[in-house]
């Protein structure tokens, strides 16, 4: 119970300091913010690794790695697309 | 290493995921931003490897391997144009990961047979990540089909899809409470995952392409709640603050957008708006006899005499990639001492900001593209404007308090204040709504009918001849 609450805490938090910085991010950045928010999404990845890595029944393992593979292309092509694009943003 | 230190270190990742959307905050520091983000998913996923167990690498290289592969050749490969299907396709990678993922944990706990039952925190967030994350992975990839053309972009209208829909969202519910009360049942966790994933696809099937940049805020917002559910299954802070601070970007994102429609999600998500095509008749009340049209020569007088032109730039212009002639027409008009600035519409494109990332690829400088709420003031003191491609957001009708015009009360920018207004478009057909639009008819309208990057070339041709 102790540990719900504190994992409720975290999530709380975090929404709020969520709105609070992305609401101050200009529409012109909206599509990196969003490919950058999406790449942090793929943070799944961390819990995958565990799993893939116990090798405990033939099925965890199978979903490990297919859980492992997608939060590894999420991660990898969602930091490079938004850095790809922010490359394009230059002024005069 | 020891829980201590291993959770100090995911606090470390989740501050810098923190700083890296803070510095999205400026097109300055946006870029250095993103390399803080992945510095501190690096952090996570080293810290992580470290974990005891962990007993065998293999798997763990082989699925790192072919992901990074994957998303580095795709993501390398894609032009800008296509940004909005990309992040969709990545959006619905990271929402099934989450689900896959919490079908090995329940799997994992339960292979142990002295676990006989788990918490309530558990088996909730197990059913919610499953729940959410399959709706992220089928949704987004019909969503990446729509975009990428592979099936038809237009809204797909099932007879009776409201009742379809609410069973099919029931049935999901109840799933979710079977494997909430018996978590060790993995036949529930499976049907609960094929439920919501033809969920996903029933719901995001019935939208129409202009309304997919509201969709993909949404479906970005799911990732990042089955990220988190996914974390109150482990008890790990760095995912359960990831995803929330995700989850945050993408609801903020999906209300902006419905906002920028003066529409409810509800309605985008239900109501299916495009396929009532205006009725010929109306559509001729509001021409005829009031269209002008004019030339590539006539609209490079007119640009090369102006102070100030303003482009208002539409999906019409990216589809038909007219943005780098866009560029040079810029530079030759500023060569001339005419000052030219963009004005961006925020549901320009197919996912927010997608205009912008389109401009900038041109070569446009950031600091030339206004938002709205910026430009529509100074709408009175422009001399020309330049529509390409853009039909509703820039149509009076949306300004009056008719219920039955489908975009009334939808800002939009105020181009008809200017002192005239040339709009390159292909023909008087309507745009997304369906609806007939006046400033085609206004006295200081002039229309360019015309494919847009022919038409941009054709005016570029026409002021080196002058």
């Amino acid at each position: 119970m102790e540990e719900s609450v504190a994992a409720l805490t975290a999530f709380v938090l975090a929404l709020f300091v969520g709105y609070e910085v992305i609401t101050k991010v200009p529409p012109l950045l909206h599509t990196p913010l969003m490919s950058g928010a999406n790449a942090i999404s793929g943070i799944t990845l961390v819990g995958t690794l565990i799993t893939a890595g116990m090798k405990l029944t033939l099925l965890t393992t199978i979903l490990g790695f297919l859980a492992v593979a997608m939060a590894t292309a999420n991660v990898v092509g969602g930091f490079l697309i938004t850095h790809r694009m922010l490359q394009k943003f230059h002024r005069k | 290493m020891s829980p201590a230190l291993v959770n100090l270190l995911y606090l470390a990742a989740a501050v810098l995921f923190i700083v890296s959307l803070k510095m999205m905050t400026h097109p300055r520091t946006a870029s250095n931003g993103n390399l803080v983000g992945a510095l501190g998913m690096l952090l996570a996923v080293v810290v992580t490897l470290f974990d005891k167990r962990i007993v065998s690498f293999e798997v763990i290289i082989a699925g790192l391997i072919a992901g990074s592969l994957f998303g580095a050749v795709v993501a390398w490969r894609a032009p800008m144009t296509a940004m909005p299907q990309l992040v969709a396709v990545f959006n619905g990678l990271g929402g099934g990961a989450s689900a896959l993922a919490v079908g090995a944990s329940l799997e994992e706990t339960f292979s142990n047979a002295a676990v006989k039952t788990v918490s309530l925190q558990l088996s909730l967030s197990a059913a919610a990540a499953a729940l959410v994350g399959a709706v992220t992975l089928t949704g987004s990839f019909v969503a990446y089909a729509k975009l990428q053309g592979l099936i038809d972009e237009r809204p797909v209208l099932l007879p009776a899809r409201h009742l379809i829909n609410g069973a099919l969202a029931a049935g999901c519910v109840a799933l979710s409470y079977w494997l909430v009360v018996s978590p060790d049942s993995a036949l529930a966790f499976w049907l609960l995952i094929a439920a919501s994933g033809v969920l996903g696809v029933l719901v995001v099937i019935p939208i129409g392409g202009a309304d997919m940049p509201v969709v993909i805020s949404l479906l970005n917002c799911y990732s990042g709640i089955a990220a988190a559910a996914y974390g109150w299954v482990l008890n790990n802070n760095a995912l359960i603050i990831a995803g929330s601070l995700v989850g945050a970007a993408g609801f903020i994102l999906t209300a902006i957008m419905s906002k920028a429609m003066n529409r409810s999600l509800t309605n985008i998500m239900f109501a299916g708006l495009g396929t009532v095509a205006a009725g010929a008749a109306e559509s001729d009340k509001v021409y005829a006899g009031r269209v002008k049209s004019t030339s590539p020569d006539e609209a490079a007088i007119l640009l090369s005499a102006a102070r100030k032109v303003v482009v208002v730039p539409g999906y019409g212009m990216a589809v038909a990639q007219a943005q780098f002639g866009v560029h040079d027409l810029m530079k030759k008009l500023e060569e001339r001492g005419v000052d030219v600035q963009f004005a961006i519409h925020p549901v320009a494109g197919r996912m927010p900001g997608h205009m912008n990332v389109l401009l900038a690829d041109a070569g446009i400088p950031y600091d030339k593209l206004k938002e709205m709420d910026e430009i529509n003031p100074m709408f009175r003191q422009v001399d020309v404007v330049l529509v390409i491609g853009a039909n509703d957001v820039v149509n009076p009708l949306a300004r009056q308090n008719d219920p039955s015009v489908p975009i009334a009360g939808m800002p939009i920018l105020d181009v008809d204040q200017a002192r005239s207004v040339i709009i390159v478009k292909r023909s008087l057909s309507p745009g997304f709504a369906g609806i007939p639009n006046p400033l085609f008819a206004a006295d200081n309208a002039l229309m360019l009918f015309a494919d847009a990057n022919k038409a941009v070339l054709d005016i570029l041709t026409a002021l080196k001849e002058q």
